[in-house]
């Protein structure tokens, strides 16, 4: 842990948080990425307009970032069998509990909802539960 | 502003967050989440900047938000919603899922211009999550 990536993991949260705000003030909208991406998906509905423009400018972002010099560091290591699994679990968890990350994480606990504080629990520890149990376990 | 232009600032903001603070990199997510090896605690920070920063914009617009309160926004983290089954169930599952890949729906979309594969299956499955839960769940 550097002074670097401590500022830089501040600054990103607080770019997050500045997203955030701004969809709940000027377009009365929780910034929950799973909530917005599952709207694009058939039943259509007379909103996917802003959700395809939110979409779209956070997959710039990459690139973008790039062009400015940014650099942007993605590694994976894992099995394409288990990413396939996990992104089912995340598809269909996130839905279930109406919000991932993002929609629970940051805007459900800024606004000091029971709901998501006790979804953050959970997801946080069971997601614990399994890196421990992937990497150190039997 | 047009209104479409402006969400789109927003996501641009919301990803430029998530690689700036390189939510969007697996192995450190994975890193984050492995308190019993060489935990690497720093991804923790980027939820206070974003919940401080988040928390103290909302503060200073309060009355506005009063005025707009749960109209129109997403009930599901509203602070009046119940905890339900629904809640728990979900938020334990998507958290395997998170711990087996080290990647949630942000990052994951955001690593669709990486071009490697792992970021197109994983985000293909999601959807295909969020597909089954549409045709399992619509009880709207």
């Amino acid at each position: 842990m550097t002074y670097l990536t401590v500022l830089s993991a501040l600054g990103g949260g607080a770019l997050i948080g500045l997203a955030s705000a701004w969809l709940l003030f000027f377009h009365n909208r929780t910034a929950g990425i799973s909530g917005i991406a599952v709207g694009i998906l058939p039943p259509f509905q007379q909103d996917i307009g802003w959700r395809l423009w939110f979409l779209a400018g956070l997959v710039i972002s990459a690139p973008l970032w790039k062009l400015f010099g940014g650099s942007v560091h993605i590694q994976i290591d894992t099995p394409l069998i288990v990413l396939a699994s996990a992104g089912l679990l995340v598809g269909y968890g996130t839905r279930l509990g109406g919000g991932c990350t993002s929609g629970h994480g940051i805007c459900g606990n800024a606004r000091l909802s029971v709901r998501s504080i006790v979804a953050t629990l959970l997801f946080m520890t069971t997601a614990v539960i399994t890196v421990f149990i992937v990497r150190h376990g039997f | 502003m047009n209104s479409n232009f402006s969400t789109f600032i927003s996501g641009l903001l919301f990803g430029l967050g998530l690689v700036m603070a390189q939510m969007t990199n697996p192995v450190k997510v994975l890193g984050f989440l492995d308190v019993a090896g060489n935990w690497d605690p720093t991804l923790a920070l980027v939820m206070v900047g974003a919940l401080l920063t988040l928390g103290i914009l909302q503060w200073f617009m309060r009355k506005r938000l009063k005025q707009t309160q749960d109209t129109d926004r997403d009930l599901l983290v509203s602070p009046k919603a119940k905890i339900d089954a629904k809640l728990i169930a979900g938020s334990a599952v998507f958290g395997i899922g998170w711990g087996l890949s080290g990647f949630c729906p942000g990052p994951a979309l955001v690593g669709l211009t990486s071009g490697l594969v792992g970021s197109y299956v994983f985000v293909g499955a999601m959807f295909i999550g969020f597909f089954v839960f549409n045709r399992l769940h619509r009880d709207r």
